[in-house]
């Protein structure tokens, strides 16, 4: 597959976009169908098309897998963080209202961050899960 | 501030401290975060079962979404008396896991150990404080995958396969499960616990009902290792690390019946389980086998771990037996020994770990002759034994004496006759072991064997002293068991 330059192309033409698609559905989320789970496989999944076409060793160049589970760590380190930052500003765990001046900007927030850190686990988590295939001993 | 927060932190608390401890990626600190969480999970208990010990209810609305339409967690007398058994176990076990882990693991893994340990006593202490039926379903899930890895941890290739034979039953279990909860979603369109209940108590006679109760209680039933659903239970308990084997064992199948005491008590009710679906006559005899044949085959293995763990399968024959009587007495029985038997299992699994990390086996050939070297370890196995035989003065008897109370106010003397002899049996297992330590020579050719670190003693004789305790002085354990036992038939039951 590394000799094939058509497939490497369209990859190359098409990943940009699959990976603002995946920041969009990720942002859209908390006004329309989308948010941290589908943002975070969407996005994976162009890094997997970039593994695909350019080869294992090309694509955990640029996401390296031992960054890869501190990111899932952290992501859903800032889910709970949220929870916890709720719970210090008075309110019950993951009650948004109090993190800003008034609830609607509150649980706007609230739901970008929770969202974020979905979106940020899901992607690394998969990632994760395909270089370990990959890369596994036969 | 926080007083007001405790039934979400105690779930909270351990779930952030499993990805903390994936981030320190080193053993020592993850191991310390998890051992303070761990402590800390045990105070939130305590003050939990503080709170509601004359019967109150706690209410923790997730993100202020009002019940039925979101998350409740609901601290009653039941949840907040498995959550102690629960935590107590965990704050047990995480001190002893530092040296038992790093000489059955990896280094590399041990961070991953810590991480795993912690998201299985998150999802454990959630499924039991939860008080709706999909958050249950998630958090099962949570603490059954961590499982599965924690069990693939063994040393021995053999725990790959258990694990993996695990995984499959458990996702049978929990898709059982799952099945009946939509059922159910599909008759009332709600998924809270108690609104569930309100809404089905007008549906006697739907098939629907029917079908997701069976689902329900065979789904659970899979996750608890009732017989003839345990065979993933011996090997899992065999290979798994010995820290893992002492929590799972102490916890695990514990958590499991608690659910079905909660869905058949408090979502269906006894009347609706034992006078419309009968399942009296289904779970007493698969029990009264289960504590048989367990018992019976417990006598015939030759490694310690996969003894005890038949012997598990016929204890949680004890506890469904409590349940099948039902009656007040039977059901005080069933959670006194759900109780007791974490107390009895923690305490002989964690002695067979010490045996473990000075040996490096702990098959009945291996460990002739220890006894010498390490009396401490091996007075602690043969307390932890005689509390599983059920001697006065130990929690064992205490459960024992219930169970026959409640078998004999429904005049079943095939019961008694059951418990005693199997006990008798438990006598023949455990002096197995007790021969072979004690009396036996240690083979010429063995290494020497020293008595296991403080580090070990500890925990073990902690949970030793727990069975003592809690046989003699009974007030906490027969008082709140009594007093659960009570209030979940205060709904009557049909003949």
């Amino acid at each position: 597959m590394s000799h094939d330059i058509v497939l490497k192309v369209i990859a190359k033409l098409l990943i940009p976009f699959i990976l603002l698609f995946a920041l969009y559905v990720q942002f859209h989320g908390d006004f329309g169908p989308g948010g941290g789970f589908q943002a975070g496989v969407i996005f994976a999944a162009g890094i997997i098309l970039y593994a695909l076409t350019n080869g294992p060793d090309a694509a955990m160049r640029i996401m390296p897998p031992r960054l890869l589970t501190p990111l899932a760590a952290l992501g859903v380190l800032l889910y709970g963080g949220v929870g916890i930052a709720t719970v210090l500003l008075g309110g019950h765990f993951l009650n948004y209202d109090v993190l800003a001046h008034d609830a609607v900007h509150g649980q706007h927030y609230g739901i970008l961050l929770i969202e974020l850190g979905v979106g940020v686990t899901v992607a690394s988590v998969m990632l994760v899960i395909f270089f370990a295939f990959i890369t596994q001993e036969p | 501030m926080i007083l007001d927060n405790l039934p979400a932190l105690l779930v909270v608390l351990p779930l952030l401290g499993a990805p903390l401890c994936l981030l320190l990626s080193r053993g020592r600190p993850a191991w310390v975060v998890a051992t303070l969480i761990a402590w800390t999970v045990l105070a939130i208990s305590i003050v939990l079962l503080w709170q509601v010990r004359a019967g109150g209810v706690l209410h923790y609305a997730f993100g202020d979404w009002e019940p039925p339409w979101g998350i409740d967690y609901v601290v009653d007398r039941l949840a907040a008396y498995v959550l102690l058994i629960v935590s107590a176990i965990g704050a047990v076990v995480l001190p002893y896991s530092w040296r038992s882990v790093s000489r059955e693991i990896p280094a590399r893994l041990h961070a991953i150990f810590y991480t795993l340990l912690l998201l299985c006593l998150a999802g454990l202490l959630g499924i039991v404080i939860t008080g709706d039926a999909f958050n249950l379903f998630v958090l099962l899930e949570i603490s059954s995958l961590s499982t599965y890895a924690l069990i693939s941890l063994g040393r021995n290739r053999r725990a790959l396969t258990s694990s993996y034979q695990y995984l499959i039953m458990g996702t049978i279990g929990a898709t059982f499960y799952i099945i009946g909860v939509g059922l159910l979603y599909m008759l009332t369109g709600t998924l809270n616990m108690a609104d569930i209940a309100a809404r089905i108590a007008s549906m006697e006679g739907s098939s629907t009902l029917h079908t997701a109760f069976a689902f329900i209680v065979v789904g659970l039933a899979l996750k608890l290792a009732m017989f003839p659903l345990h065979l993933w239970l011996p090997n899992a308990y065999a290979f798994a690390p010995s820290v893992v084997t002492a929590f799972l064992a102490a916890t695990a199948t514990k958590v499991a019946l608690y659910a079905m005491i909660r869905f058949v008590y408090t979502v269906f009710g006894p009347a609706f389980t034992f006078g419309e679906m009968h399942v009296q006559l289904l779970v007493l005899p698969l029990a009264a086998a289960g504590v048989f044949i367990g018992s019976v085959v417990a006598a015939f293995q030759h490694g310690i771990k996969r003894m005890l763990a038949y012997s598990s399968v016929a204890q949680i024959g004890y506890m469904l037996l409590g349940i099948g009587a039902m009656s007040v007495t039977g059901l005080t029985a069933a959670l006194l020994h759900l109780f007791n038997h974490a107390l009895m299992k923690g305490a002989l699994f964690l002695a067979v770990g010490a045996l473990v990390y000075r040996i490096g086996g702990s098959r009945l050939h291996e460990i002739a002759g220890a006894a010498r070297d390490m009396p401490w370890t091996m007075a602690a196995f043969v307390l932890g034994g005689l509390s599983l035989i059920g001697v006065p003065g130990t929690v064992g008897f205490i459960s024992k004496w219930y169970l026959i109370q409640a078998a004999l106010e429904n005049g079943w003397w095939p019961v008694v006759v059951l418990v005693l002899v199997t006990s008798l049996v438990a006598v023949v297992y455990i002096w197995r072991v007790v021969e072979t330590a004690y009396f036996a020579e240690r083979p010429a050719d063995a290494p020497p064997v020293s008595e296991a670190p403080l580090v070990l003693l500890l925990p073990t004789w902690v949970l030793v002293g727990a069975n003592l305790y809690f046989g003699i002085a009974t007030g906490l354990t027969v008082g709140l068991a009594t007093d659960i036992a009570v209030g979940l038939y205060a709904g009557g039951v049909a003949p």
